[in-house]
């Protein structure tokens, strides 16, 4: 078991009290498993990736434990996760194409990276070499500055940076919203190669775009306002959700061959609650078309059938 | 109708404008009344530029754009005031398309000093009111408030409903749906269909080909300024015929259907026979539908 999150709490420092971000996450994440984290703005899906490799001074941990390879990780403690970061949990942060130093060349920003832990640059260029390759990059890009890369490359160093120590567990976060249709997939393809040839373990890919998982992804997880709402095999999530919001979520997306004429979609009305005093019971039941008396209680998360989990007192009724 | 005859745009390029970079290149384009026309393209792609164009944003290089006729881009003083009574844009970022020192309010007013200074109050009322529903919003939940109030499918509806308080006839919408959360997003492209069957004419500029494809009539697909193929939106996806097309629609994650499954589909459909190209370099490869030859690709690339 690769990583194992229990009850998670972070909410987020304000003047007029906690945002309750993230609230209450259990889940597990498989060897090899690559599973897609997906929600609206505001879900805390990135709050959930940041919460697994480093708490920026807005956030508190209120409760919960993360376990990855059966060893607890010190989220709290910024100093006792920097033996982690980077070796066991890595991040593609959101906007990677802005996560690399103006000033650096590429080949000298990975250098310092690489002695910041202790690794030895020149012992790892060949293998750094080799993957660049991989993902079609050339040597030179070393020798270069990020403004002289475009996006799609920047984003393939980034890739390969972040893995190069085989991570345990990396976290994507919005890898490909920025880069062109094209390069969109070439990038996305990668994360799964680097899993199949064990560059990494287990990857979480935070994304608001389902159709982008349902590519790659071998499960999804559905966050909204704070809360998960459903977790399950990538294609069933899709094709046959459990839970009410799913279902208008994908329910509410244009995809090629639908047409305005044809078939209207509808959009979910309403809007997300506000996480600074969020009502009690569960998240979504304002919007829900199903929402009955005993929605104002909590939904727990159930194992409906063997690995499809779900938070919702319709669907497991 | 809006025409675009073989629009040019040269930029210039460099510290003292020594570099040129062609942006569009003789794009040829029109847009009639309850007609939706989706641009579409990756970044760098000239579909923006474009749109700007039409709303006199950025000059031309060479061609023309004419509105029912008359020539838009020698358009000054009052004439071009009267062409904004026409024809309006929306564009991506509702977030900096407001002031945040003002309430939304403010762009309504602004169209009223401009426009509708002799409508009485009550006429002003009515007509504030009935472009508000028209995009679904409660008059009580919008008005008063500041732009940080409100989300982004609000403020984007309240910029559509500003065009709508003058009698528009074409709208500009320049990835409109872009910054907006999936759950809301279809909303306002079913309210761009609805004004489409209130007879107006949308040019639609997007990089998503999904949403291209869910709301226009006809589309065009442009690659580094130029148009790559064009024609009825259901045969340019349906039957893409240009190497680039086929990429691109071979690229754009499905929710039903894996990347390998679609490059099968692809691989199976035989690239259609062009013939040889007439002035414009666009060849008609059935009825409604053209594109660019693949030869010119290699030029270009």
């Amino acid at each position: 078991m690769s990583l194992s999150v229990d009850n998670l709490r972070v909410y987020y420092r304000t003047l007029r009290g906690d945002v309750r971000a993230l609230d209450g996450a259990t889940f597990k994440v498989a060897d090899g498993e690559i599973m897609g984290l997906a929600g609206e703005s505001g879900c805390g899906k990135t709050t959930l990736g940041k919460s697994l490799i480093r708490l920026d001074g807005r956030m508190r941990l209120v409760e919960g434990t993360v376990e990855l390879d059966g060893v607890k990780l010190p989220l709290d403690d910024t100093r006792a996760m920097d033996e982690f970061r980077f070796r066991k949990v890595s991040i593609v942060p959101q906007y990677a194409m802005s996560a690399l130093n103006p000033i650096r060349k590429i080949g000298r920003m990975i250098s310092e990276l690489l002695a910041s832990r202790g690794v030895s640059y020149d012992e790892t260029l060949p293998e750094l070499r080799r993957r660049l390759g991989l993902v079609g990059l050339e040597d030179e890009v070393l020798d270069r500055y990020p403004i002289e890369l475009s996006g799609g490359m920047k984003q393939r160093v980034v890739m390969v940076l972040s893995t190069l120590l085989d991570p345990s567990l990396l976290i994507a976060d919005e890898l490909t919203s920025a880069l062109d249709v094209s390069t969109q997939r070439a990038v996305a393809e990668m994360l799964v190669e680097f899993r199949d040839r064990g560059f990494v373990r287990s990857t979480i890919v935070i994304t608001h775009d389902l159709s982008i998982l349902f590519q790659i992804a071998d499960t999804i997880l559905i966050m909204y306002a704070g809360k998960l709402m459903e977790k399950g095999p990538a294609a069933l999530v899709v094709d046959d959700p459990l839970h009410p919001y799913t279902r208008l979520l994908v329910g509410s997306l244009p995809e090629v061959g639908v047409r305005y004429e044809e078939r209207r979609l509808t959009g979910i009305p309403g809007r997300p609650p506000v996480l600074l005093d969020p009502p009690p019971g569960c998240r979504f039941r304002d919007r829900c078309p199903l929402a009955s008396a005993k929605c104002t209680d909590e939904p727990p998360m159930v194992e409906l059938v063997p690995g499809r989990h779900v938070a919702c007192w319709e669907a497991a009724a | 109708m809006l025409e675009l005859t073989d629009v040019t745009k040269v930029f210039k390029t460099g510290t003292f404008g020594g570099g040129a970079l062609t942006a569009v290149s003789g794009v040829t384009l029109s847009i009639e009344p309850g007609e939706v026309v989706s641009l579409i393209g990756e970044s760098g792609s000239g579909k923006t530029t474009i749109g700007r164009m039409i709303l006199r944003l950025t000059d031309l290089t060479s061609g023309s754009i004419t509105f029912d006729g008359s020539d838009v881009t020698r358009l000054e003083g009052r004439a071009l005031h009267d062409y904004y009574a026409k024809v309006q844009g929306v564009f991506q970022d509702p977030f900096s398309s407001f002031n945040p020192v003002f309430k939304v309010d403010r762009v309504f007013e602004m169209i009223r000093g401009n426009y509708l200074r002799d409508l009485p109050p009550d006429a002003w009322n009515a007509r504030l009111r009935s472009s508000l529903e028209a995009v679904a919003l409660e008059p009580g939940e919008i008005l008063g408030k500041f732009p940080h109030q409100l989300s982004g499918g609000q403020l984007q509806r309240v910029l559509i409903a500003r065009a709508l308080l003058l009698e528009i006839r074409y709208l500009v919408a320049d990835e409109i749906i872009s910054m907006l959360d999936a759950s809301t997003r279809v909303d306002v492209l079913n309210l761009l269909g609805d004004l489409k069957a209130r007879g107006l004419g949308i040019l639609f500029v997007t990089h998503d080909l999904s949403l291209g494809n869910y709301i226009s009539d006809r589309t065009m697909i442009l690659r580094r300024g130029r148009v790559v193929e064009t024609g009825v939106t259901a045969k340019v996806f349906g039957n893409p015929v240009h190497p680039y097309t086929r990429t691109l629609v071979a690229s754009v994650p499905q929710l039903h259907k894996t990347w390998h499954e679609l490059d099968r589909e692809l691989q199976d459909a035989p690239l259609a026979k062009v013939g040889a190209a007439p002035g414009d370099g666009l060849v008609e490869v059935e009825d409604g539908h053209f594109v660019a030859l693949a030869q010119e690709e290699a030029t270009t690339t």
